[in-house]
């Protein structure tokens, strides 16, 4: 036992943990006493996450190269790790890129903003690479203490602290259900290893598992849907994406969900894979819910905040799709194929979603942030190259072709027409007509009404670049489709060969 | 066949152009708005040229796709960038083309805003049509399919009327409804064929139970597109609603979709479910000619007028088109081509009087041919050409559907002619109250004749549309030997029925 554990799978995590300390700990010696120093520090210590980001980026996918175990089992690093791990990256970059404005104008530039987020970045890489129940709710804990604290990071504001507490209580209890089923599963199958547990339901596959363990998985279930925001644990999500400063909320809508939806994947078809049969049902179900209500509750939203989450509830929906059809059995191309719809459906999210929130992050008017969808009225007049960006992301979030959106939704729904699931694909479809209305809405706002009061203007350099960068990965897609699919069928491969 | 891949070049040539508009710089409105103008005209122009050449080159002996064009897209999932145009197609392609540089001068001077999101707009539509009508993969057709949406949305939202939001609204969620479970139905058959290729799909035969789904997938998009009775309602509030261009593209083009889908998809591939539904089709159809055509004759607003007036010629063509002889279908394909020209200018000559006096409400004129002789004579070639009058486009098209009904169902034919009566009437009716009687009405003592600009938009048309009824031939050789051999199964099918010995030919 004395012999020390092979570090390098989880090397880049180990120089993320080491960054963010190192750059804590320069921020609090830098900033000294005068609180004038303070948004200089900030923006110094952001800065320089940015750059950590980008190098433990270069580490991910260096190191990349087949499956890597180590910790006893408990960490692995294969190729379906390193896509998502990939994915958590670039939506923590991207948040940093687009948050340092809003950050010192709102007042709120401190130097933990960076440090949280790289923690919280840590916890999200560890659940991707966790193979085993510990290291799952470890890393799900790191990750959810840094976003507690992120939530209310605007501290004088009361909608932001009442966001936190929110997420924290409700955070809480959705990590108690959890550990609940941790503890159930390892009571009734004497494990907590993934691969243990995998071995031990492929051993034994015509024997039905006992109830303790069906309802130890539905407990893990209900904590991971509470952790991707999907109905029925879904009520947190519009108040905290509402009240959590904008670029906390746009972090919340791409890394934590990425991070939840991968470890998601991987304990259902990993150590739960042969138990399909148990918990397929109730990811069918939560698809459906979540796309309903996804789409019909933000039809009445006049903030665009929570019309983001709804939408982003929605889009859960279909990602979950993907995961029913792995469950469904059959084939293994075919679960193959669903697994591989939701890693190119996340992927797509994620620009999409970052490229919103960065438009809905440059609505200020005379100092103070704006958030009603009425407050884009005109905007193709104001800002034109604002709204043909916006509006590009909502024609793609609404799936409509060649836009990015609609690949996501078509290798979804092409999975889900293979595994034979006709009637989620039905719904499917009809409800992102429904879902379309509302994303229409935005572009009539900002396309059809008369200019109200403009936003202000030009808009910040960083923001322009992100807008510009993802609105381009968005239009043009579709005309190199080919790294995206591959990347996705190796992570896939990786996935199911573990 | 040359290795130049013409029909891409006619496919992305206006793309090329909106990036061009898309670059003008800033500066001065009136100049920026010129350069939009006279940039789309020209690669408008220049496209329509090009697709020329499709025609000139197009060889009439054989039924395979031509100019052929396949680079791989999605290796891993066997999707490819598929290109080709046959018999059908062909024409859809050139009306297209024809039709968008007379947009682009038909707003010349009537569209003063936002002009070049309105340009770049157009061009976009066209990419996606074109692409549409020429695209030999299923999944590549449906984003050209459901790619017009966009454009065509923010068209009619942005420069519509006062109730353009609504109407704009209604348009995309009711082709994306009909849209999207044609998803469904083009995933299963992917799916189950294992190729997205629409050759490979035409010669594969699905399951007859596979087929009654697929088929009503299918029909729910096109019936939608086309619009056949009942789904027809977003079409009268898109026409009136939108701009003048934008209704010829939508009259003229954008309801062609269906029809083609009906030739592409529906009849080759589904074969059987095919003629198990022909009579829903002929059922809806009547219903549409009829009933539509009295719903036009009440109608007190020129464009909405028009726009019934589709509806009930797109009954005519789905009653040729599921008659599966060969006079029907080419007959339907004519009348598609001449409907897509004479509804067009037909919008157009509403729109002339419209820039003049900013109402289409018939009562608003009267004795216009007192006051605008040229206008007048256009107006009536068109109205003729719509009803069907011979030595005009309509006739030829009316005709050959009519003939080949007759061979199918009398019945089913006595009522369709019908429309032909009621046509007339309506028509006829429209153009006496507008043109005829005297100049009571004190503003349109004023009103001017068409100047230059609206005499060459409407030039080509008048040309084509008296080409097409005093000399078919060229047209009809074009898709003759496609549609042969399109209705070959079925053929044979009867051939078998009736029991006359195949040997005997």
């Amino acid at each position: 036992m004395a012999e020390v554990p092979n570090l390098i799978p989880a090397l880049p995590e180990i120089f993320l943990v080491c960054a963010a300390m190192a750059l804590l700990m320069l921020g609090v010696f830098q900033s000294g006493d005068e609180g004038k120093d303070e948004v200089k520090t900030a923006q110094l210590i952001s800065n320089l996450s940015l750059t950590t980001l980008v190098l433990t980026l270069l580490l991910v996918t260096t190191i990349a190269s087949g499956p890597m175990l180590t910790f006893g089992g408990m960490f692995i690093n294969d190729s379906f790790a390193v896509f998502f791990k990939v994915l958590v990256l670039i939506a923590s970059a991207l948040t940093i890129t687009i948050s340092q404005e809003y950050m010192t104008r709102q007042g709120i530039a401190r130097l933990e903003f960076g440090v949280l987020i790289l923690l919280a970045t840590v916890g999200m890489m560890m659940m991707i690479s966790a193979n085993d129940l510990m290291a799952m709710y470890l890393g799900l804990e790191v990750q959810s203490l840094s976003l507690y604290v992120l939530a209310s990071f605007q501290r004088d504001d009361m909608r932001s602290t009442e966001a936190g507490l929110k997420y924290f209580v409700l955070g809480a209890l959705a990590s108690g259900l959890l550990l609940y089923g941790c503890s159930l599963v390892y009571g009734f199958a004497g494990t907590t290893s993934f691969d243990t547990l995998a071995a031990l339901f492929a051993a034994h596959p015509e024997e039905a598992p006992s109830v303790g363990l069906v309802i130890g998985i539905v407990f893990i279930l209900a904590g991971l849907a509470f952790k991707v925001s999907a109905v029925p644990f879904h009520m947190w999500t519009p108040d905290v994406y509402e009240g959590a400063p904008t670029p906390v909320t746009a972090f919340f809508s791409v890394g934590p969900k990425i991070a939840a939806l991968a470890l998601f994947l991987r304990i259902m078809i990993g150590p739960f894979g042969d138990l399909a049969a148990q918990w397929q049902q109730i990811v069918v179900f939560v698809a459906i819910a979540s796309m309903v209500l996804g789409a019909f509750a933000a039809i009445n939203q006049t903030n665009i905040k929570r019309l983001m989450a709804y939408s982003s509830i929605g889009h859960i929906g279909y990602a979950l799709i993907g995961l029913a059809v792995a469950g469904q059995g059959g084939d293994g191309a075919v679960r193959e194929a669903g697994i591989q719809g939701v890693l190119i459906y996340m992927a797509i999210y994620l620009f999409m979603n970052v490229g919103t929130f960065a438009c809905i992050l440059c609505m200020r008017r005379s100092d103070h942030m704006v958030e009603d969808i009425d407050d884009l009225a005109g905007l193709s007049k104001s800002h034109p190259m604002m709204a043909v960006a916006l509006a590009i992301f909502m024609f793609s979030m609404a799936g409509i072709p060649p836009l990015a959106g609609f690949f996501g939704k078509f290798y979804i729904f092409l999975a889900a027409v293979e595994a034979g699931l006709y009637g989620l694909a039905v719904i499917g479809v009809l409800s992102s007509v429904v879902a379309a209305f509302y994303y229409l809405r935005i572009v009539k706002v900002m396309y059809f009404d008369a200019l109200g009061d403009s936003l202000e203007k030009p808009i910040g350099r960083d923001m322009a670049g992100v807008l510009v960068g993802t609105s381009l990965i968005i239009l043009l897609f579709f005309a190199w489709p080919s790294p995206l699919l591959s990347a996705a069928a190796a992570a896939t491969r990786g996935l199911f060969a573990g | 066949m040359t290795e130049f891949p013409i029909l891409s070049l006619v496919t992305f040539l206006p793309l090329v152009g909106a990036g061009f508009i898309l670059a003008i710089p800033g500066g001065d409105a009136e100049v920026v708005r010129r350069n939009a103008r006279s940039v789309a005209l020209w690669t408008s122009m220049i496209t329509l040229l090009l697709s020329l050449f499709l025609w000139v080159q197009f060889d009439t002996t054989t039924a395979a796709f031509q100019f052929e064009e396949r680079r791989a897209w999605m290796p891993a999932f066997n999707i490819s960038y598929h290109m080709g145009v046959d018999g059908i197609s062909m024409f859809f392609v050139l009306l297209t083309t024809l039709l968008t540089p007379i947009c682009v001068l038909a707003s010349w001077e009537t569209v003063t805003d936002r002009v070049k999101e309105y340009m770049i707009a157009f061009l976009v539509m066209e990419t996606m049509m074109v692409g549409m009508f020429s695209a030999l993969d299923v999944v590549l057709f449906y984003i050209f399919f459901e790619g017009v949406l966009i454009p065509m949305f923010l068209i009619i939202g942005v420069w519509g009327g006062p109730r353009r939001v609504y109407a704009a609204f209604k348009f995309f969620l009711y082709t994306l409804t009909g849209s999207v479970l044609m998803l469904l139905a083009i995933l299963a058959m992917y799916f189950t064929a294992g190729t997205a290729d629409i050759p490979a799909l035409m010669e594969y035969g699905f399951s007859a139970d596979m087929q009654t789904w697929l088929w009503l997938a299918f029909f729910a998009s096109f019936a939608v597109k086309l619009p056949m009775w009942p789904v027809h309602t977003w079409l009268p509030d898109a026409h009136v609603e939108a701009p003048t261009a934008g209704s010829v593209i939508l009259a003229g083009v954008l309801l062609k979709f269906g029809g083609y889908g009906f030739l592409r998809f529906s009849l080759p591939m589904f074969p059987d479910a095919t003629i198990e539904f022909a009579p829903l089709i002929f059922t809806l159809s009547i219903i549409a000619v009829i009933y539509v055509s009295l719903v036009a004759l009440a109608q007190e607003d020129m464009k909405k007028l028009i726009a019934y007036s589709s509806v009930a010629h797109m009954g005519f063509v789905t009653v040729g088109v599921f008659t599966l002889t060969a006079q029907g279908i080419e007959g339907a394909i004519f009348m598609m081509l001449s409907h897509g020209v004479i509804s067009a200018a037909l919008f157009l000559i509403v729109g002339v009087v419209y820039d003049r006096m900013h109402s289409r409400d018939i009562s608003t004129y009267g004795g216009l041919v007192h006051r605008m002789p040229v206008y007048a004579l256009t107006f009536m070639l068109f109205m003729l050409a719509s009803v069907g009058l011979p030595g005009t486009g309509g006739f030829i098209g009316e005709f050959l559907i009519l003939l080949g009904i007759f061979q199918v169902n009398t019945w089913v034919a006595a009522l369709t002619a019908t429309g032909v009566v009621l046509g007339a009437m309506y028509m006829l009716y429209m153009y006496r109250r507008v043109i005829f009687g005297k100049v009571i009405k004190a503003d349109l003592k004023a009103i001017l004749d068409m100047n230059r600009r609206e005499v060459m938009v409407f030039a080509p048309l008048i040309l084509v549309v008296l080409w097409m009824g005093l000399y078919p031939a060229p047209f009809l050789d074009v898709m003759h030997v496609s549609v042969d051999n399109l209705i070959e199964p079925f053929e044979q099918a009867r051939r078998a029925a009736s029991g006359v010995a195949v040997a005997g030919r």
